[in-house]
């Protein structure tokens, strides 16, 4: 508020450059809403395509219908592709944020030798492209019978997720005030006991992220599950990427409306978190 | 943040402080992870690279394929090409949306926050999706260009370069907008307005003061936009065709068509060395960016 008053009382001292200060201020305005809606509309976009009538495609739909969902939910292919990547995305979930909190503890908190290395180590599955790790796996995997096997998606997913965990979990762990363990140790509590009872309580928030994020990054992966799946165990996004090549109809709309969903649902639930807890703002 | 620094200068002495692990416990902690990426990341990538040179016998052929067949090289130049355009252009786009996240008060700045992270959550293959779903022959684009009398005929936008480059500006905009945001933010506006105060316009002002201080961040931009542009497979393997193919497309067709393993993971090596080279070189520009500094 207090900035609005002093752009005002700006412009009122100013005054000559009003009319052309207002007009730029329009432009601008006009050309952020633009790069805007450029930005959303292909996330906008297949929400309408999933609820028209028309076979093809078609916008803005001519009438409502909610068969494409009907169809998605009622075809056992797609089904099995769901529950696939569901129980994969639970299993890689759990394996990953225990592996990646014990390790950040590990990398905050330990005397390791090499840990710089070990810290650059672990952000390597996000820099290197998804690409080559994909097609490494599969040339690992194939032989092995590790192809569109749910262990084989488990490791791979779990390697991919783990740096979000580390990442997240690391920087809780900063945050946390250690003289509390420190007091719990001085009263005669454990290291086991101290961690359980007064460390992870408070880290659970960074913990709690880590696990969505390391959800998602396996529920969304699609390039690596495009060449580890097999031709039984596909996951939701290699079916999708499939269908796309091959038979483009609105169930593939309202799958991606349901991806969309719980990405966003998951994904708001942590910023809102975030807010609320009062550290960090967007971004 | 941290807990007071006299106590840590007391304790730090000792071998095994109560606020560090030990090195055995420490290992043991860390082990599961450095399992996990050594059979999961290390060993697989490291036996594709050793195929490309030692398969069938040890030799650099098909490394002097890549560079003799012009084939592979306009591949190699496309991606390139394509990354540097896709970056130029999330850069120019980019650059006054986290202007006007960081800036504008209140309400809005958090409606130009949700435009920006709702892309970047919905999915790569969701979005790409969307981008074929836009520009196929009868698709929306196509169909408010005709309704709106610029073309007669439905043009061919989707497996074209055009397609790919806007459907990959789209999908890493926002990793462009966020580390910008993220440097303009912290800029005190005193500085602004002190230029202000002392004459300069609000032109002057943002090329002499804003500018300048916030090229950190666009630096960081420019190099996740790049360095992700490069190898991203998703979106070019579905908006693009024959004749866009780059170095993530080539790398999938020679592994899942042509069965030539040796040559795919010469190609995976010069993606990767590519990639790292850039994150080696800029790893401090990058390092402040992630927002997160271990140990």
């Amino acid at each position: 508020m207090a900035n609005a008053d002093l752009v005002l009382s700006e412009r009122a001292v100013r005054g000559k450059g009003h009319i052309v200060n207002s007009a730029a201020a329009f432009l601008a305005a006009l050309a952020i809403g633009l790069i805007l809606f450029f930005l959303l509309l292909p996330t906008l976009i297949v929400i309408p395509m999933s609820i028209g009538t028309s076979p093809y495609i078609e916008f803005p739909p001519r009438g409502l219908t909610f068969k494409w969902y009907e169809a998605y939910f009622s075809d056992p292919d797609w089904m099995a592709a769901t529950w696939f990547s569901v129980r994969i995305a639970v299993a890689t979930t759990m394996s990953a944020t225990v592996i990646g909190t014990l390790a950040a503890v590990a990398l905050v908190r330990g005397r390791l030798p090499g840990k710089e290395f070990l810290q650059a180590f672990t952000l390597a599955p996000l820099i290197v492209p998804h690409i080559v790790i994909a097609v490494a796996l599969y040339l690992v995997f194939a032989p092995l019978g590790l192809t569109g096997s749910f262990y084989g998606f488990v490791i791979a997913h779990s390697m991919l997720a783990v740096p979000y965990v580390v990442i997240t979990v690391s920087a809780a762990l900063q945050r946390f005030d250690q003289n509390l363990e420190l007091a719990a140790l001085n009263c005669g509590a454990t290291r086991l006991q101290a961690f359980l009872h007064v460390v992870l309580p408070n880290i659970r928030p960074g913990v709690a992220a880590g696990a969505v994020f390391a959800f998602l990054a396996s529920f969304d992966e699609a390039t690596v599950a495009f060449f580890i799946s097999g031709i039984e165990g596909k996951t939701i996004t290699r079916k999708m990427f499939e269908d796309i090549d091959f038979n483009l109809t609105p169930v593939i709309a309202a799958v991606s409306t349901v991806l969309t969903l719980v990405s966003l649902v998951l994904m708001s639930s942590i910023e809102i978190a975030r807010q609320r807890s009062g550290n960090g703002r967007l971004g | 943040m941290h807990a007071k620094p006299s106590a840590e200068g007391s304790l730090g002495s000792r071998p095994t402080s109560a606020r560090e692990y030990g090195p055995v416990l420490s290992l043991l902690l860390v082990s599961p992870l450095v399992l996990l990426l050594v059979g999961g990341f290390l060993y697989p990538v490291g036996k594709l690279f050793w195929g490309s040179i030692f398969v069938p016998e040890a030799s650099f052929a098909n490394y002097a394929r890549i560079l003799q067949e012009p084939l592979f090289l306009l591949v190699l130049r496309r991606t390139f090409e394509i990354g540097f355009v896709v970056t130029a252009l999330a850069l120019l786009l980019g650059y006054p949306v986290a202007l006007a996240m960081a800036r504008v008060p209140g309400r809005a700045a958090i409606l130009i926050a949700a435009c920006v992270l709702i892309p970047l959550w919905t999915s790569v293959l969701v979005r790409s999706y969307a981008w074929i779903v836009l520009l196929q022959r009868n698709g929306v684009v196509n169909n408010a260009l005709i309704e709106t009398g610029l073309t007669d005929t439905p043009l061919r936008l989707l497996y074209t370069q055009g397609a790919v480059i806007a459907a990959m500006t789209q999908v890493l905009l926002p990793f462009m907008i966020l580390p910008i945001y993220s440097v303009v933010r912290n800029i005190p506006d005193d500085l602004v307005r002190a230029a202000r105060n002392l004459g300069a316009g609000s032109l002057l002002a943002f090329v002499r003061v804003t500018l300048p201080l916030s090229l950190p961040g666009v630096t960081a931009g420019v190099l996740i936009t790049f360095i992700l542009s490069l190898g991203f497979y998703i979106t070019p393997a579905l908006v693009g065709g024959p004749s866009t193919l780059m170095m993530s497309t080539l790398i999938g067709q020679q592994t899942t068509e042509l069965l030539d393993w040796p040559f795919a993971g010469a190609l995976a090596a010069i993606l990767l060395l590519a990639t790292l080279l850039l994150v080696i070189v800029f790893r401090r520009t990058l390092a402040f960016n992630k927002g997160f500094k271990l140990g």
